[in-house]
This record gives structure tokens, sequence and C-alpha cells, in this order.
């Protein structure tokens, strides 16, 4: 790739180049200062924060707000830091993403290769299901979620993010399977393969990077929501959003910005992790599906 | 009772009906080409054949077996499809067996018919390949070869040469050939190339707009088509159609048109039918083959009913083997088939002959033969 598209590259002088490289650095630097006032402070001592600069090196490195955030801080009642919150918050984001991904790359197949009556119509709907604001739900998905007995629990909060997180993953699939050749389904069924062998050997194995926007996708979305979490969770369920609110709100002691600052690195670490491993299949595959198309 | 037979088969899309009641039988062991403009109903019919497509009413048989509703995988066919339809993430080798492993075939015999198709096809070295690391050839017989691993009753191909670039459709073409040669095993196959459809078939339906215009042999299509839509577009150059006045004198029939120079040209007609003299006075169009319109020495030595005529030339095209010679005889363009030393020189008169055994009538309103 990178030799190929040499030729084609735009030659710009020295001086240009040199600008340009300046430009990006500034932005760089302009993004880069908040993480780094997070994670400068949270190697500090609190005594350090309060009375000094923000921007200050840590002048004794310290790895006890960290500690502290992830198993000790006070949250809601007990002290227990944030380390059942985060794995709530996996017990939560795995399913949710899984089932999500996987009904959505199901009825993009179900919609682009066994077109029946009405399936755009029912398509449109599917898409509606992306724009409908979370706030409207809130009070009809409370009654369901009673009415299941699923009222406080993990997987009351995966099905409320499978069921919001079908539409878009739907719509991702079925752009992406319909560049998919029918040739290819049709030479399948003749070989005698049926509905979910084509779908399991033929179609699956193809869909690499639609299957990485998908998760990507889905899981910054559940892992950062907080709406969702503080509605309906209880807590023994509450996802890591909501306790990191409640380590930040809690209204006795002093403040300890360190641990907060260790606290809320943690709860988005995951999420940076996800889009450092995958973030380059992401451009890749939601480009997949319009070039081909 | 053929070993595949459509009978009475239409299909329709709500309303509209793109196949008019379609009936064609087909023995074991025959060639049969559907070839057609595009959009008449070839990959359709195909695909009912193959179970992909419905049948709105009528029926198809396979060996006697009525398929209408028959599942793909249980009319024992296999298809080869225009782009190939090779699973992008499965090798050559699994392309190939994969068909033999959802029938349930055990291993060790999927490899061994694998084995043997691969040697047969010559890719053998092709076969841990994924599809995408091959040419457009090699593609082509993998396709192939994923059809002829599971021996099927009917081999099915939708233009499966049409991706190719010309040498190589050529090829692929004999390869085709000597398969069906070897193997006798029944085969249809779509295409919009009219030579493709002469050099490959033993049997060719034409079919223009839903309906087969004329079904038969290359020979019959070739040389007596049915109407005029199957005359052009059989043939290439396409045959010359000329008005021409019918005049019956006794037993004896000629056709009269007009020259480039104004004169009245009389040419006779070999054994008339009595619905040709039936026609005395009117016009009807004649149809002549390039290669039965040539100079004189050029002319078939065997027919015996060579007319010779004056006419001037508007433009040669040297072909190699042959030069095309264009001329106006009865206000239409006419293309001669002359040899590669030819005398005849744009704007000059020259000596063209009529081989008018060959030579076939149509209805100017009908369009159809007068047979
Ligand atoms: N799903 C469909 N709905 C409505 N009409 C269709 C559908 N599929 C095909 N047709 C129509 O049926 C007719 C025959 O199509 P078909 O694909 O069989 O043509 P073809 O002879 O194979 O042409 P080509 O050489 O271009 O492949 C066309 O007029 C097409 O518009
Ligand atoms: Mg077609």
């Amino acid at each position: 790739m990178s030799v190929a598209s040499q030729d084609t590259t735009i030659r710009t002088g020295r001086v240009t180049r040199a600008l340009i490289y300046l430009t990006l650095l500034l932005f760089a630097l302009f993004y880069l200062m908040p993480l780094f006032v997070m994670v400068v402070n949270s190697l500090k001592p609190l005594h350090e924060i309060t009375s000094g600069n923000m921007m200050a090196l840590p002048e004794v490195w310290t790895i006890e707000p960290w500690r502290k955030a992830w198993s000790e801080a006070q949250i809601g009642v007990q002290a227990t830091g944030l380390k059942p919150y985060f794995w709530n918050s996996i017990k939560m984001v795995v399913p949710a993403v899984f089932l999500s991904t996987m009904l959505g790359a199901l009825n993009g197949y179900v919609l682009t290769k066994w077109r029946f009556r009405g399936d755009t119509i029912l398509f449109g709907l599917m898409l509606f299901a992306c724009f409908i604001p979370f706030q409207i739900v809130l009070i009809p998905m409370a009654r369901v979620l009673g009415i299941f007995g699923l009222a406080g629990t993990t997987w009351g909060l995966v099905l409320v993010h499978l069921v919001y997180g079908i539409g878009f993953t739907t719509l991702y699939f079925r752009n992406y399977y319909a560049a998919f050749p029918t040739e290819l389904v049709r030479a399948a069924q003749i070989d005698g393969a049926g509905f979910f062998q084509i779908f399991w050997r033929i179609l699956l194995p193809s869909s690499g990077p639609i299957i990485v926007v998908s998760v990507i996708w889905q899981f910054t979305n559940i892992w950062n929501d907080f709406l969702f979490g503080a509605s309906f969770a209880d807590f023994s369920s509450q996802p890591m959003t909501v306790a990191l609110n409640n380590l930040v709100q809690s209204s006795h002691g002093v403040k300890e910005y360190n641990v907060h600052f260790a606290a809320a690195i943690l709860a988005a670490l995951p999420t940076l992790l996800v889009y450092i491993v995958a973030g380059r299949y992401f451009v890749r595959g939601l480009m997949a599906g319009s070039v081909k198309g | 009772m053929g070993f595949l037979d459509i009978d009475n088969t239409t299909k329709s899309y709500g309303p509209v009906e793109v196949l008019h009641e379609i009936d064609i039988t087909v023995e074991e062991g025959e060639f049969l080409v559907l070839v057609g403009p595009s959009g008449c109903g070839k990959s359709t019919l195909l695909n009912m054949i193959a179970g992909l497509e419905e049948i709105t009413s009528g029926e198809i048989r396979i060996k006697d077996q009525v398929m209408n509703g028959v599942h793909p995988s249980k009319r024992n066919i296999a298809m080869v499809f225009q782009s190939y339809a090779l699973y992008p993430n499965m090798t050559v080798g699994q392309n190939i067996t994969f068909g033999l492993e959802m029938h349930g075939v055990p291993k060790a015999e999927r490899d061994k018919a694998m084995n043997d198709v691969a040697q047969l096809l010559q890719i053998e070295q092709l076969l841990d390949r994924k599809p995408g690391q091959l040419s457009g050839g090699q593609r082509q017989r993998v396709a192939m070869g994923r059809a002829l691993v599971r021996n099927p009753d009917v081999f099915l191909f939708d233009e499966p040469l049409s991706n190719l670039d010309a040498k190589l459709r050529v090829d692929m073409r004999t390869e085709i050939k000597k398969l069906h040669h070897n193997l006798g095993t029944t085969i249809v196959y779509v295409t919009h190339d009219q030579i493709e459809a002469m050099t490959l078939s033993t049997r060719i339906a034409v079919m223009n707009g839903g309906y087969v215009q004329q079904l038969g042999t290359p020979k019959e299509i070739y040389d007596t088509p049915s109407n005029l839509f199957v005359a052009t577009f059989m043939g290439s150059p396409s045959m010359n159609l000329i008005p021409v006045k019918l005049r019956v004198d006794g037993e004896a029939v000629v056709a009269e048109t007009e020259s480039s120079e104004g004169d009245t040209l009389s040419l006779s007609v070999p054994n008339p039918s009595a619905r040709l003299k039936s026609y005395n006075g009117q016009t009807v169009t004649m149809g002549v083959r390039p290669e039965a319109l040539t100079d004189a020495e050029g002319a078939d030595h065997r027919s015996t009913h060579i007319e010779k005529v004056l006419n001037k030339v508007t433009v040669t095209e040297p072909a190699g083997s042959d030069t095309f010679v264009t001329t106006t005889i009865g206000g239409a363009e006419c293309v001669a088939r002359m040899r590669a030393d030819t005398e005849a020189t744009p704007e000059e008169v020259t000596e063209f002959a009529f081989n008018m055994e060959k030579a076939v009538f149509f209805d100017p309103k009908s369009e159809d033969r007068i047979v």
C-alpha cells in the first residue's frame, strides 16, 4: 500500500511540510492536554493538587489514587471502589454487544438475501429506532422491565441496550450485505446449504470489517451510557459510569480529586483500548460497505 | 418425454409476464444453448430450471420427475454463474467440496472426488489458494470444477465466459466443448453471444421478449431462420435483407430488384414452394447471408443457382481471410463476403454472385419466413 501510494502523494516543499507538521503537532497537544492533566493529577498526592498547580508534574509520584479508586473509594454506602461496578459493566457490555451484533447480522442477511413482502418498510421502521431519543422510552421501558421481572438487573440493561442497538447494527449489516453478491447465496443453495449454514459458512466469514464496526460502535455506546444505567440499574447492577458519577458527586468527606481523576481514566480505559486495538479496521469497515456498493 | 422437459412454462413478476409458454424438450447428452438479446428472459428460464426462481405456471421435469417446488439442492443440477460465485473465504479445494459436504459425503470420498476433478481440469496446484488469488480463467475452471464434482444430471451455465478476455474466451469455449464431448452430460447454456451459441450447441433456442423464436440445430437456425429476428440476430455480419418483387412465370419464380445503377435485376428462385408462388406480384424480403453473396470466383461451385449481377461497391473492408464488400441493392445496404484478393474497389462497378440456393424469403408484414 504505502509503496504504491508514493508516486501519487502530493509533493510539497520543505517549508510547507514543516508548517503542516507544526500545525498538526499543536492540535495534537491541544487535544492531549486534558488527558495529560488527568494522568498527571491522578499520580499526585491530594495536597499537591489543592495547594499547587494542575499542570505541574508530581513532586512525589504515587499510584495510591489508582488503588483507592479501584478498590477502596466510597461509592454510595460502601467503600468498595470501582471494581464491582467495572465487572457490572463488563457483564452488561459483553452480552449486549455480542447479541446486538449477531442479531444485526442476521437481520441484514434476511433483509438483503431473503427478500419478502414489506421488507423495506420493516427496515425503515428499524432505522427509525436509531432516531428515538432515549428520554421518551424511559418510562415505558421501566414498565416492560418490570413485567419481565428484569428491573434492576444486569440482564435488564442488556435487553435495553440490545433493543436500542439493533437499529444501528441492522443498518450496518444490511448495507454491507447489499453489496455482497447474491449469486454466492444462490450457489450455496444449489450446493445444498440451508438458511443458517449459508449465514455461518458464507456470509459471516466475509463480514470481518463490518463486525469490527458494529462491535466498536456498540461497545463505546453501551459502555459510555449513563442514562439507562442510572434509570434501570440498582446497586447490584450499576455500571461503571453511574458509579463514577456517584463517586464524584458524593457529598461527605474531602473531595479527593486525584482519586476522581484516576477513576475517570479507569472508566474510559476499555473504550480507549477497543479503539487502539481495532480502530484502524473501523474506518476500513465503514468504507467497505459504501465503496463496493 | 425427454431428459429435461420445459412444459408450457410461464413466469410472471407481479402482473408482468416475462416468459410466455416456453416449451422445450432436451434429450440426454444434448447441449442446448439459450441465446437472445439482453432482458429476453434467458437467465430467468435457467434459474427456473435450477429452482432459484419459482415457476408461475406450467411444469419443468428432469428425468420425468416434476421439479416444481423442489429445492435447488435436490434437483441434481449444478450451475456455473457469470461471476463464478466462488466462496471468497474458502480455498479452491473447499469451494469444490462444499456441495458434497452439505450433502453429507464423507471426507475421504470428498477428497477423492476433488482430486479427480482437479486433475481433469488441471487445477491441482491451485487447491490451497483462495479465489482472490486466481486469474479469471483459473476461477472459471474452479467454478466448473465445483459443478463437475457433484456429477449432476444437468449442467446449467449462465454466460460463463462473458467475463473473460477475447482470447481466453475462445480457449475456454473449446474446453467446454471437449468436456461435453468427453463426459456426455446434458447442458443448458445461456449466452448472448451468437458465435458461442453456434459453436457449442447441439441445439439452439433463440429467444426474444420472453418467447422462443426458434428451436433447432445450429444449421437449421442459420440456414432457415423462422423469422426476421432470428435471421438478423444469428450470424455476423448479419444476413442481408433485400426487398424484392416476386414474379411467377409457370413453374419458375423470379425475384426482381434494382441495382445501384438503376438496372432491373432478375434473380431466379430455385425450387419455389407453393406458398412462395402465392406472393406473385408482391414485395417480400429476401434474406441472403454474406457468404452467399460473393465474387464470381468465390461462389460455391456445387451450387447450381448462381446469379451474377453488376453493382457499384461502396466500401471494402479487408479482414485478412476475407474482404467484406458493402454495396447497395434494391435500396438496402448489403455486405458481400469476397476472397481476400478480390479486385473490388470502392466507387467502381464489380460483379457480385448470388447463391440463390441459400436465399430465404420473409413476409414483410408478419416477418415470418415463407416456407
Ligand atoms: N425480480 C424481478 N422483478 C421484475 N422483473 C424482473 C425481475 N428479474 C428479472 N426481471 C425482468 O425479466 C426479464 C428477463 O430477465 P433476465 O434476467 O432473464 O434477462 P436475460 O435474458 O438473462 O438478460 P441478460 O442477457 O442481460 O442477462 C427482464 O425484462 C427483467 O427486467
Ligand atoms: Mg442473464
